[in-house]
């Protein structure tokens, strides 16, 4: 099988630096990158898929500024075959609709089984982008899967979607794109000799002009949406600590959520 | 001026979301602000349920019949149903597509979003009006900024998250209008199977009250205690990764970065030390209480009340308290 997996770079959600810059956008000097969370339980899933069936190969494909090969060079280390990189100057800016036109666009000149992608990112959490890749490439969206059983003889797969009271068992032909859960299991640490194979990996750059994309979609200038203004929240109150005996502690507990009319 | 549509999830037995309830509460507010028509649009196998739900919150709800929607996934066929009312309305096109931010509301959304290239505003907090159009109240990076949005052309899409409004029935039903609407057609997809995982638990998104476990918990039988004081507050069970990792508990339960965001009332937190990828999926709520042996744990930084102490003892005295108080 061949796997595509979407891996987007975010601003490590653990440092706490994120912020915006004067020009509306993602200030990418505010705090390391990482790869985000649900694109590597995308990976993982990807790696374990490709792992029970023989000849297959893993492919990373992330629309990012030039600094994100440091980024898909980890993804990479985890076990992927290659990794395709869609940079291009033009890009800046790019709205979430542009951005899976452009991904959409990338796959397109790929011949592929599965696409795995992450629900959402941790930046915006939109999550929009996984069904609108999927539309534009006019396949089956297999969304929030919490388990991937293709079967490659009979050209489908099946995935359990989940869903707040359960999950629904969902099945539709190969190729599909499927958005992935952490339900799908831990991501694998690179191991040393991952990231040894990692450093010689091909990653492959494609710029606008390489893709079937009309320039005046993408791009700053092209935005759907705009940012009117961007603030911090303002600081909770201070904390007021309490010591003192179970009884003590659990009778402060209810006369503060008495005052607050919680209960 | 454009109307506000607001586009239907489905519910349990065919009708409606709760979300949607509160989406369509809000885009009835909003309309009213702006001096705009709310009409909702239900799609379904047999929309009449969902339709008339929604009418007690909207004046007017268009009912397409999408028969296909019985046994396939719902977002991409109401999607092409939605883009060919669009078409239908092209001369008068609504200004404000709003739909829930949950699961079924992100896919729809993103494939509408595709096939008309309209813009989309995701995860908003809370809707106004600017002179350019919607004004879209937003917490990227996990509440660590606020953001207001608008969109470029002064229309587009926008997902509201859970709890932005409470959802409140309007003075008096509305009318169901009965559609056909043609449209692209998306790739379906089959649902072979429906499962209800015994005793699932409601939406935390949803819930008003929310008692979570941590680490501290220490196992499954630890959230016997968190389950019991989430039964008495009328509250919600939610937990962090490491619960969930370890097996204790679901992972439709899981706060945090790679888990649901949620704004409820009151969060809390048991054995929770408050780590920033936890953080962000509860920083908003209302009033944060605490429970926890380490007077120096990041969570002493941002609840509002921490007793410190074992979450056990302390729970088990909160239980017996609330229990004589009703009783």
């Amino acid at each position: 099988m061949h796997i595509v997996v979407l891996v987007k770079p975010v601003p490590d959600p653990a440092s706490g630096g994120e912020r915006l810059g004067a020009d509306g956008r993602l200030d990418r000097a505010s705090a390391p990158a990482v790869v985000n969370g649900n694109c590597e339980y995308a990976l993982e899933a990807a790696l374990k898929l490709a792992a029970a069936s023989e000849g297959s190969e893993v492919t990373l494909v992330s629309m990012a500024p030039t600094s994100a090969p440091e980024t898909l060079r980890k993804a990479l280390a985890m076990g992927a075959t290659r990794g395709i990189h869609v940079t291009d100057p033009l890009l800046a800016g790019s709205c979430a609709v542009s951005t899976a036109r452009v991904l959409a666009a990338a796959l397109k000149a790929l011949a592929f089984d599965l696409v795995l992608a992450g629900i959402d990112t941790s930046d915006g959490l939109g999550g929009t982008v996984p069904a609108a890749a999927a539309a534009h490439l006019g396949l089956p969206l297999l969304s929030y899967a919490s388990a991937i059983e293709p079967d490659e003889a009979a050209g489908k797969v099946r995935v359990r979607r989940i869903n707040p009271t359960g999950y629904d068992l969902l099945e539709a032909p190969m190729p599909a794109v499927i958005s992935c859960t952490q339900a799908l299991g831990e991501p694998r640490y690179p191991s040393l000799k991952g990231i040894m194979a990692a450093r010689s990996k091909e990653i492959a750059t494609l710029s606008l002009a390489e893709l079937d994309v009309d320039p005046s979609s993408v791009g700053g200038a092209a935005a759907t949406t705009t940012l009117i203004e961007s603030r911090t929240p303002p600081p909770r109150g201070a904390t007021e600590v309490v010591s003192g005996s179970p009884a003590e502690g659990a009778a402060r507990i209810i006369e503060f959520l008495s005052q607050r009319r919680i209960i | 001026m454009g109307e506000l549509w607001v586009i239907g999830e489905p519910g349990p037995d065919g009708g409606l979301a709760r979300l949607s309830a509160e989406v369509a509460t809000l885009a009835r507010n909003l309309g009213a602000q702006g001096g705009r028509r709310v009409t909702g649009v239900a799609v379904a196998a047999e929309p009449e349920a969902m339709a008339a739900e929604l009418a007690r919150y909207l004046p007017t709800v268009l009912a397409i019949a999408e028969p296909a929607a019985g046994e396939h996934a719902w977002s991409a066929l109401a999607a092409g149903r939605v883009a060919g009312l669009l078409e239908e309305h092209a001369a008068e096109p609504p200004d404000v597509i709003l739909v829930g931010a949950g699961s079924d509301g992100r896919d729809f959304a993103g494939a509408l979003s595709a096939l008309t290239g309209l813009g989309v505003l995701t995860s908003a907090t809370a809707v106004a009006w600017s002179d350019a159009g919607p004004a879209v109240e937003m917490s990227p990076f996990g509440g660590k900024l606020l953001t207001t949005c608008g969109f470029s052309e002064g229309r587009g899409i926008v997902t509201v998250r859970p709890s932005a409004a409470d959802s409140v029935p309007a003075d008096s039903a509305g009318v169901v209008e009965t559609r056909q609407a043609g449209g692209p057609a998306l790739p379906r997809v089959k649902v072979v199977e429906r499962a209800t995982e015994e005793g699932a638990a409601a939406p935390i998104e949803e819930a008003k009250i929310i008692i979570a476990g941590g680490r501290g918990v220490g196992g499954p039988d630890g959230f016997v205690l968190v389950g019991e004081l989430a039964k008495e507050l009328d509250g919600a069970v939610g937990a962090t990764r490491a619960a969930v990792d370890s097996g204790w508990i679901a992972y439709s339960q899981q706060i945090g970065q790679t888990g649901k965001i949620v704004k409820p009332n009151l969060y809390l937190a048991l054995g929770i030390s408050g780590a920033i990828q936890h953080k962000v999926g509860m920083q908003t709520a209302g009033s944060i209480v605490a429970v926890n042996r380490d007077p120096d744990a990041p969570i002493a930084e941002f609840a509002d009340l921490l007793v410190v102490g074992d979450l056990f003892d302390v729970g088990a005295a909160l239980l017996e308290q609330l229990r004589s108080r009703s009783g």
